[in-house]
């Protein structure tokens, strides 16, 4: 047989299966893989080769049906449909398979030329969990293969199997489940007429049953993808009425006729899994639920969560402060040098000025700033949810969001938002309500992200530890940091809540949170994976921002009208405002300035200060202090500091995500109005208490 | 003894669903996650406020909102 030059394979299966990881394994593509369920909403493609043909491999949505009652079932159900794929491999979880073959019944309704890949076999055996294979194959009627994708092993036979699955002139005949004599009865009388009218490109069985159920987003996608309404069609859509009306009399009512489908389909599930699956109560299994009570229990559960937090940013604060002094001399020895080769050029001073001390000097500040505690920080996080920690973190916080009449996955995104905030914006996809997704994307910024932590940690270092240095002081701080994030949180509750009694009203939809088993973290691949995918992706950007940043700061600072320079324009304009809320015309403008990326603040204010025209390599942080201290800067300023720091607007690059996300110039105003307004009225509030108080 | 509802059980114990009622959506995607009537379900965990609590269903532990979980109403036996 000779088929298109390249097959289509769509590859599902149930959230956090390790699909993403067959994926990546058969097409080397680097993709992230989460530990959390629905992280892949957009469909990936990737290319894979075997034994000479070229096939394209779909990794759809990770989904427990394909009912269509998510945006990722939807997705997932469409592209079976009408995606055009020449067969497809569902993966499966061999700990718990019975929950997956249910996925599994669901796509043999729809592709006959499947492949089962039963995933996860090495832990399933740890787990004491045995399953029969051949059974399983001889049970479902199309191929079954055992892979233990994070090993590799596995996925040679697996393409084996789905290239002759795909070689065979007719498809296999997979085991159809039967439903109940009367719905039987129902869908044959559709069958012949649909089968008309569909030829071949659905199978006539399973469109019956959706129409039997009466599901209105099918009745849309075939009326889109095929040209064809059955509501339009009077011969099909009275067959419908009829059959539904038979279904009632036989006292079948067709609302709970979905209902009838997914037990059918969950028993027959269950009688699968039955023969051929054989399993001890495992040790892994006891200690995974002794871990979830220590965790999640009411006196144990978010102490020990506050806790990790700060032990994660104490390593970040400790770990990055010697790479971060190296980088930082390295680089600017490199900026000596550059200089020297611009002086041997015989370049014009200005040229000089406006790329080396310019643009070179604000990318390495902003490289040895951020580079090692992203490189900390990122896989720490990543281990965590490799472990399985941040959908317990959501069970734990998600008493808070539903007060605040929102949904609990937001502790998922805000989590990611700890990260980058464009990244939390976007993470908000796997919320399923616009209303509720709407609220995390607009509260997201309420938590520091990864470029404003090297501000806050300057300050607090700097104001209230003392910058000598040492274990302890590295201690406090880090607890002073965790202060900052949870007020931070604290803030995202109010906002929330805020929201959804005011612009965003609503009652929370229903969600459902899986806790994945815990699993031993890959450390190796983790650190690799998380270096790849986010650190250097965070810099990259970081850099491509900063450096037209560093050409624009060094302008303000250098171009001069009425012998004043641009900068000090900016910033007297700016102090009179600012004073009033605690801080200073430098401070406001640093922020302004830093808009494209809040890493550039600091640099910003002692550039101004020093009103050298470049960005200063602060001697330490000893002489940076002293250097604030001149410029007026006391407790409160610091305070006021890290509290515009924690709320203000967005950087550019959220911004654009929020504006992308929402689709609205409307909302994307309200993210940038939220926390700036909170911001400012905080910071007036605690300077002019302070002031009356005769404490600042 | 009293009708029990899914958010009633308490951390250890089991029951065998009997009838699932609520919102068409959340009905079946509780239909999906495995728990029609004749389901053995075991509370694993509370959060601290009490809500939302995780049951075991056919091998997997999922959150639910204790609205939600009202909705499932358990065989008479329960047992720890």
């Amino acid at each position: 047989m000779t088929g298109p030059e390249e097959r289509v394979v769509a590859l599902a299966g149930n959230p956090n299966v390790g699909k993403s990881t067959v994926f990546n394994a058969l097409t080397g593509l680097r993709q992230h893989t989460g530990n959390w369920p629905g992280k892949t909403v957009v469909t990936a493609h990737g290319r894979c080769r075997h034994q000479g043909r070229d096939y394209a491999l779909v990794d759809l949505p990770g989904t427990y049906s394909l009912m269509a009652r998510s945006a990722e079932e939807e997705a997932a159900r469409d592209f079976f449909c009408f995606g055009g794929a020449h067969g497809a491999v569902v993966v499966c979880d061999a700990t718990c398979l019975e929950r997956n073959l249910n996925l599994v019944l669901q796509v043999l309704e729809l592709q006959r030329r499947t492949v089962v890949c039963v995933n996860l076999l090495d832990e399933a055996r740890r787990k004491g969990v045995e399953v029969d294979l051949e059974a399983l194959s001889r049970r479902l009627g199309v191929p079954v293969v055992g892979t233990s994708a994070g090993r590799g092993a596995g996925l040679t036979e697996l393409m084996d199997r789905v290239a002759e699955t795909l070689d065979r002139p007719e498809p296999p005949t997979p085991l159809t489940v039967r439903y109940p004599p009367a719905v039987e009865f129902a869908v044959a009388s559709l069958t012949p007429l649909l089968a008309r009218r569909l030829r071949g490109r659905l199978p006539a069985r399973w469109a019956a049953l959706r129409l039997l159920e009466g599901d209105p987003s099918l009745l849309q996608a075939l009326s889109d993808a095929l040209d064809w309404d059955p509501r339009s069609d009077g011969e099909v859509w009275g067959a419908v009425a009829q059959a539904r009306e038979e279904l009632a009399h036989s006292g079948l009512d067709p609302a709970e006729l979905g209902g009838v489908v997914a037990s059918v389909l969950l028993e027959t599930a269950r009688d699968i899994a039955g023969a051929v699956v054989t399993a001890q109560h495992g040790p892994e299994e006891d200690r995974d639920r002794r871990l979830d009570r220590f965790l999640t229990h009411r006196y144990t559960g978010v102490p020990f969560m506050v806790l990790l937090l700060a032990g994660v940013l104490w390593l970040t604060i400790q770990g990055a402060n010697y790479p971060s002094a190296l980088l930082s001399d390295g680089l600017f020895w490199v900026q000596d040098r550059l200089s020297e080769l611009f002086v041997w050029l015989g370049a014009p001073e200005w040229l000089h000025g406006a790329l080396v001390l310019g643009v070179y000097r604000v990318l390495a500040w902003v490289v040895s700033v951020m580079l090692p505690p992203m490189a900390i920080f990122f896989p720490l996080f990543t281990l965590l949810e490799d472990f399985g920690y941040l959908p317990r973190v959501a069970f734990l916080l998600d008493h808070a969001f539903q007060k605040a009449r929102a949904c609990g996955k937001q502790a998922l995104t805000m989590c990611m938002g700890f990260g980058c905030n464009a990244a939390g914006v976007v993470g908000c996809r796997i919320i399923d309500s616009p209303r509720e997704r709407l609220i995390a994307m607009l509260t997201n910024s309420f938590v520091p992200c990864n470029g404003r932590f090297p501000t806050l940690i300057a300050v607090i270092t700097m104001f209230f530890v003392g910058a000598e240095g040492g274990a302890l002081a590295g201690l406090w701080a880090a607890l002073l940091l965790t202060g900052v994030i949870v007020l931070g949180v604290f803030a995202t509750f109010q906002v929330s809540r805020f929201l959804s009694a005011t612009v965003l009203k609503g009652v929370p939809s229903s969600f459902t949170l899986e806790l994945p088993p815990y699993r031993k973290p890959r450390v190796g691949q983790v650190v690799v994976r998380s270096i790849l995918d986010r650190t250097i992706f965070v810099l990259g950007r970081a850099a491509a921002v900063a450096a037209p940043a560093g050409l624009v700061i060094w302008l303000c600072a250098n171009v001069t009208v009425g012998g004043v320079t641009v900068l000090d324009h900016i910033t007297g304009f700016l102090d009179p405002f600012a004073r009033l809320i605690g801080l200073d015309g430098v401070i406001l403008a640093a922020f302004i300035l830093g808009f494209p990326a809040n890493e550039i603040v600091i640099p910003i204010a002692i550039m101004a200060y020093l009103s050298t025209g470049t960005i200063q390599e602060a001697e330490g942080l000893g002489a940076l202090h002293r250097l604030l201290t001149d410029n007026g800067w006391t407790w409160l300023t610091a305070v006021c500091t890290l509290l515009f720091s924690l709320f203000h607007w967005p950087c550019s690059t959220t911004c654009l995500s929020i504006a992308k996300e929402s689709g609205s110039v409307k909302w994307t105003l309200l993210a940038v109005l939220l926390p700036t307004g909170v911001g400012v009225g905080l910071c007036f509030c605690v300077a002019t208490v302070a002031r009356l108080l005769g404490l600042a | 003894m009293s009708t029990q509802f899914l958010n009633t059980l308490r951390v250890g114990e089991s029951g065998v669903v009997a009838h699932v009622a609520g919102e068409r959506a959340m009905c079946r995607r509780l239909f999906d996650l495995g728990l029609v009537p004749g389901t053995t379900v075991t509370c694993t965990a509370v959060s601290p406020a009490g809500d939302p609590a995780a049951y075991l269903i056919r091998g997997a532990v999922i959150a639910l909102r204790g609205r939600d979980a009202a909705g499932v109403r358990l065989a008479e036996e329960v047992w720890a």
